[in-house]
């Protein structure tokens, strides 16, 4: 078998390729539910009423994709530009525990939008320094950024059971709470679901007029797609990519900033079960679009909701909805493959 | 099938057919060649030339036909079958590990993988005895990455003769060397035809063609157009069946040289503590050509990237439209109206991935044209390239094509007319022909000679003696770094030339 690069991508395989994709991973995953004894197209239904069947789940499961689209954009950013930010995970939470700390210092009226910076801040901090080091000094990225998550994990722990911990938590390690006056509003009553998502969306949508409108988009498309072309065209590099950086690192801060503010109140070393890693795999399902990221991190999130309903149902291990979306994932890395080529015979 | 008879052909391609997609890549073509015979593929780029050798040797499957070695029918797609039939191919990109020494670069893939240590003694013998036999010189031990290009194709030639080929096929072996590389290699493919090999070259240069080959079969988009012996033919014939018309390269009119645009005094370049550019003095006029020729590696490539802000001056004073250059970015001078024709199109000229409009103004996102307020005004930005597309006889897509899909002619008339179209003062243009063919290289030699008729002050730096004596009116040459005193190009042989770029300086007319 070989292949050709196909000269235009065909529209219609664009928009088909995630959907094919998806649906070649819930068949496979469905043969895995059928080696665990449950019958498959059940596992399904509940799933999908675990996702979106009542009120309740369909505020979890937009909770849930709240920050999934926040780290989804982070990666989608930074892989544009051949920035391999693999360290959300880590700006995640220090944008969160940046909220923690000066959540008493801002004063209450514009405490909201000015936690989301510091949030965000943190997480551009954390991510110029990897990039500052490989556009000075050559240091691979995607090994600094990776070793800074654990890094920020441990201080995480060390803060939230020293300088940050809460005296009122009955020794439970977690940080001081975010004031009442900084926490964001509930879009639904009774519900998790809070005004974080609009932000989310917002964002994303922003992001993509970025991508779609701007001289930094562009410059920043280029940058990423051949370097020396773009250098020659007089792109400034060094600057293109910091600033990328910049909207990566603040996004993925972003994220942890909402969070906290959102849904914790706190910080615990709970905060994510890997909001940071799984942004990645949103990015890559949505094929990097920004818009796309809405509806891939959609997609996890459903699926992860789900899948704890129907384990509490049916007894098949929720570990499922992890199968499921790298699953998922597979398939969407070989049906964009085949967008480029073409069997040849 | 007849009975083989004296005559009978070693290898014979009969009626063979390729299609990829909509594109004919070859279209019934039979080729037959002799023992001991030298052959040219004559054709431009995109004629099919290296999808029938790829057939041929089993990297492709035709949609029909059928390749004979000495009788035997090979079964296609079977690099395997051609090597034990006695092919041997020499690509245009080699096919070597950088990291291994030549005798491991050519044991691998021909010797069983754990006799290799066992059977180095035999190797080594048997690869003296073919540096001998053919005139290669070869140090077997040396490691690939510290050879030069010419002695990396020497290696390739070695692996194929030592997998006992008879019939050897070069693809476009000349593209990478330098002219007395050159040279040596049609030398040793001559003494491989006189005992006994057969060899066939692909090509497009009808010099090489004329001076080493017995008999050349001219492709044209993907067929057979013609077959002569080169003894009955000429470089105008040739030129004409393989574009199809007359292409007359353009000639050059009398120069109105104008005042000077660019000084060099001594000017010193230091690259990662490499002394790269020595002691470097040009001007360059408006209205002219300033040809600078050399053997590639000489530090023209430096040369351009100075000019074009991606290398910086050192000692020495170098004026630009009357200021001192400085350290400045490829934007400022693209702001101050120079236009630059980088090297490799594909790596320098061009992001693939991106479209023709937005090639087309990536240069000039700076410009309040194209950007207001940090936004790509995408509008312009398309008629713009529209403009280009339309001036420059751009063809093969429209300003929303990736630009990825043109050929590399198309792809360099892109990059001419987002250079030229807004009347540049200085042109730098590096290796502007390399890789492209006829009609392309004729296209481009008008566009240097019309910028030159409209006052722009053009730096060709080429290795092409024929295209730099075509187009300049004063040359220098660059060897080792450092430029020998201007001469004019008029009453200019190319053998001066030669001895020029060999750095025999003296006696020259500086002008």
């Amino acid at each position: 078998m070989r292949f050709e690069r196909r000269a235009t991508r065909p529209p219609l395989l664009t928009i088909g390729a995630p959907i094919l994709a998806l649906l070649f991973a819930l068949i496979v995953a469905g043969g895995l539910i059928a080696l665990s004894g449950a019958p498959v197209f059940e596992a399904y239904r509940r799933i999908f009423i675990g996702a979106f069947g009542s009120q309740l789940a369909i505020t979890e499961t937009l909770t849930r994709a709240t920050p999934l689209i926040l780290t989804g954009l982070a990666a989608a950013v930074a892989f544009r530009a051949k920035v391999w930010n693999i360290g959300a995970e880590g700006q995640f939470y220090l944008g969160a525990l940046a909220v923690a700390a000066f959540g008493s210092v801002v004063p209450g009226v514009i405490a909201i939008p000015a936690l989301m910076i510091v949030g965000a801040l943190a997480g551009v901090i954390l991510l110029v320094i990897p990039v500052l080091l490989r556009l000075r000094f050559g240091v691979d990225e995607v090994v600094t950024t990776l070793l800074l998550n654990f890094i920020v994990v441990l201080f995480v722990s060390l803060a939230i059971e020293g300088f940050l911990r809460d005296p009122l938590a009955f020794g439970w390690p977690q940080s001081i709470p975010v004031p009442p006056e900084a926490r964001l509003d509930k879009l639904v009553a009774k519900s998790r679901l809070h005004t974080g998502l609009i932000v989310a969306v917002v964002v994303a949508v922003l992001v993509w007029a970025i991508h779609r409108f701007t001289v930094f988009g562009l410059q920043s498309a280029a940058a990423g797609a051949n370097p020396k072309a773009a250098e020659f065209a007089g792109v400034p590099i060094t600057k293109t990519l910091f600033k990328v950086a910049c909207l990566s690192g603040g996004l993925a801060g972003l994220a942890g900033a909402i969070e906290v503010m959102g849904v914790k109140g706190h910080v615990s070393t709970a905060l994510s079960p890997g909001f940071g890693y799984t942004g990645i795999v949103v990015a890559m399902l949505a094929n990097l679009s920004a818009l796309g990221v809405i509806f891939a991190a959609l997609f996890v999130a459903a699926m992860f909701v789900g899948a704890d309903g129907m384990s509490r149902a049916l007894d098949v291990p929720s570990f499922i909805a992890d199968v499921t979306t790298s699953l998922a994932l597979l398939a969407m890395l070989v049906a964009l493959f085949f967008t480029q080529y073409r069997i040849a015979r | 099938m007849n009975s083989p008879a004296p005559s009978s052909p070693v290898l014979s391609l009969v009626g063979i057919s390729k299609r990829f997609g909509p594109v004919v890549a070859n279209e019934d073509v039979s080729i037959s060649l002799a023992k001991g015979e030298v052959l040219a593929l004559l054709g431009e780029n995109g004629a099919g030339k290296t999808t029938l050798m790829n057939i041929l040797f089993g990297h492709y499957m035709p949609d029909s036909g059928s390749v004979t070695v000495k009788d035997t029918c090979l079964t296609m797609g079977r690099p395997r079958d051609a090597i034990n039939a006695g092919v041997g191919m020499v690509h245009q990109h080699f096919t070597l590990a950088p990291n291994l020494t030549v005798l491991e670069n050519i044991m691998t893939g021909t010797e069983p993988l754990f006799a290799l240590r066992a059977r180095t003694g035999a190797a080594r013998a048997k690869l003296a005895t073919l540096c001998k036999r053919f005139g290669l010189a070869a140090n077997p031990d040396a490691r690939v990455s510290d050879l030069s290009v010419g002695e990396q194709q020497r290696v390739e030639i070695l692996k194929a003769l030592y997998n006992d080929a008879e019939i050897l096929i070069l693809d476009e072996p000349t593209a990478v060397l330098t002219r007395p590389e050159a040279e040596k290699l049609f030398q040793v493919l001559r003494t491989m035809a006189a005992q006994g090999l057969s060899i066939i070259f692909i090509s497009h240069k009808l010099n090489e063609v004329m001076e080493s080959a017995d008999r050349v079969v001219v492709l044209r988009g993907g067929r057979v157009t013609a077959e002569r012996a080169t003894s009955a033919t000429d470089k105008d014939e040739l030129a004409a069946l393989m574009v199809g018309r007359r292409v007359e390269r353009p000639k050059r009119g009398d120069a109105l040289r104008g005042p000077t645009v660019v000084e060099a005094r001594g000017v010193d370049v230091t690259v990662k503590s490499i002394k790269v550019l020595q002691d470097i003095d040009f001007s360059l006029h408006r209205g002219e050509v300033l040809g600078i020729i050399g053997v590639s590696g000489n530090g023209q490539t430096v040369l351009a990237h100075l000019l074009s802000g991606l290398a910086h001056p050192g000692a020495g004073t170098l004026t630009v439209l009357g200021a001192p250059l400085g350290r400045a970015t490829p934007s400022h001078l693209i702001a101050k109206g120079i236009g630059r024709i980088p090297e490799d199109r594909n790596t320098e000229g061009a992001v693939g991935d991106f479209t023709l409009w937005q090639n087309a103004v990536l240069e000039r996102l700076g410009d309040s044209r194209f950007s207001r307020w940090g936004f790509v005004r995408s509008r312009p930005a398309r008629a713009f390239c529209d403009k280009i597309i339309a001036r420059f006889d751009v063809r093969g897509g429209t300003p929303d094509t990736a630009t990825r899909n043109l050929s590399g002619g198309n792809m360099q008339k892109l990059i001419f007319g987002r250079n030229l179209l807004d009347g540049p003062a200085i042109l730098i243009a590096a290796q502007p022909t390399r890789g492209l063919d006829e009609g392309a290289i004729a296209a481009v030699h008008s566009e240097i000679l019309a910028a030159r008729s409209k006052g722009c002050a053009v730096l060709l730096i080429s290795e092409d003696l024929d295209e730099t004596l075509a187009l300049a009116d004063r040359i220098q040459a660059i060897v080792k770094g450092r430029l020998s005193p201007p001469v004019a190009s008029t009453g200019l042989d190319a053998r001066r030339l030669g001895l020029m770029m060999a750095g025999e300086w003296d006696g020259l007319h500086a002008v």
